[in-house]
């Protein structure tokens, strides 16, 4: 899994082309890599970017999730950022919020603080132990052509859906969104017809 | 769902009466005795989500996810479960998430276990580190009011407020067999 990757899939390609896919998802983000890939697929108001708070992406989304039952709720992070939070996993499930689609971008290293491996490098294999917290529909994919597929689960909404993507450990470049979460706030929820306070 | 209703002591139901009235429509928790009755009035009604947490820090993400898809939701848990949460407090300041928790005390009044100390003399303290108001009330007739001004605060005036609720409410815990 850590051998360098010229076959794997790249991380930007694989997000634009999977939220290209699926145009009314709403989208939560974990922080770092993954919430530069998110923006750089384009920039949308339904977009929740998380810029800290590790390992807190799957419980804002499940949150979001219950609270729009109608659409789509997609988080994109990195193992990383998952792993720290990974009691949501079995929170998630005992919920099982139909909406609900985990997609977990695997390179198997921290990359925002020097490209140190994880656990996923050292033996944790994450879809093991999401079917393990009790979601059943939990796979991993590693070609770019499966976007397509999940999307369409994504839409369906017929089931909380976990997939990990093995990607390569490589650093695009930076693509920053706003940090004013504030701001994100405010216009994600207006966004969806609601106002500020 | 059981007797238990006709059996929790009122401040229990006042809390949930506030909740209901508030509009709260998902309730996050890591349980406590404190937090029994109103754990099951939420999970028999069909008009709140009840959420069931592995670690308190998730309840921050799960509360203000159900803000950003337009919904009030509420953090219940122990005061140990506030130093599971400091680093994830700072979502809600971040983003000026309204938020609000209502944390049953340990390690303040009759305590038996010396482990619950320690967090529960800082758990106003942490609190208030992270930028959130801390009301207290410790009087049984006053839970209801007390609460209710902690609701309106945060989801009209977008505060972070967390009610603690004095151990003296809960009472002693039984650890002799009789």
């Amino acid at each position: 899994m850590s051998e360098s990757g010229d076959t794997r899939v790249d991380r930007r390609e694989f997000v634009s082309r999977l939220l290209s896919s699926i145009a009314d998802a709403l989208v939560v983000t974990g922080l770092g890599s993954a919430t530069y890939d998110v923006f750089a697929a384009g920039d949308r108001d339904q977009n929740y970017y998380l810029w800290g708070a590790m390992g807190g992406s799957t419980s804002v989304a499940l949150g979001l999730a219950l609270a729009q039952p109608d659409r789509p709720v997609i988080v994109i992070t990195g193992d990383g950022e998952l792993l720290m939070g990974i009691g949501s996993l079995a929170t998630i499930a005992a919920k099982h919020p139909p909406n609900l689609t985990i997609v977990v971008l695997d390179n198997g290293h921290f990359g925002e603080t020097g490209m140190q491996r994880s656990h996923t490098s050292l033996g944790t294999d994450l879809v093991a132990v999401a079917r393990g917290f009790g979601i059943a529909d939990a796979y991993a994919v590693d070609r770019i052509e499966q976007c397509g597929e999940i999307a369409g689960r994504a839409a369906a909404r017929q089931g909380t859906t976990f997939v990990r993507v093995t990607i390569a450990a490589n650093e695009p470049p930076r693509a920053l969104p706003p940090r004013d979460g504030a701001y994100i706030k405010n216009r994600f929820r207006a966004a969806l017809g609601f106002p500020p306070l | 769902m059981d007797q238990t209703p006709s059996t929790a002591p009122t401040w229990q139901q006042d809390i949930f009466t506030v909740l209901k009235d508030g509009n709260v429509r998902q309730i996050a928790y890591v349980p406590d005795a404190g937090h029994s009755h109103l754990i099951r009035c939420a999970i028999a009604d069909p008009d709140i989500q009840d959420i069931v947490l592995t670690t308190e820090e998730e309840g921050v993400g799960v509360v203000s996810g159900a803000w950003l898809g337009g919904q009030r939701a509420v953090l219940l848990m122990q005061s140990s479960g506030v130093g599971n949460c400091v680093n994830m407090f700072s979502l809600l300041s971040s983003a000026s998430f309204p938020f609000f928790t209502l944390v049953t005390m340990r390690g303040e009044y009759a305590e038996f276990n010396p482990w619950q100390g320690p967090m529960g003399r800082a758990t106003q303290g942490v609190l208030e580190l992270m930028g959130i108001t801390v009301l207290r009330v410790a009087d049984a007739s006053q839970v209801g009011e007390v609460v209710r001004a902690g609701l309106y605060a945060a989801f009209e005036a977008g505060d972070r407020v967390a009610v603690l609720l004095g151990q003296n409410l809960i009472g002693r815990k039984q650890w002799e067999h009789k």
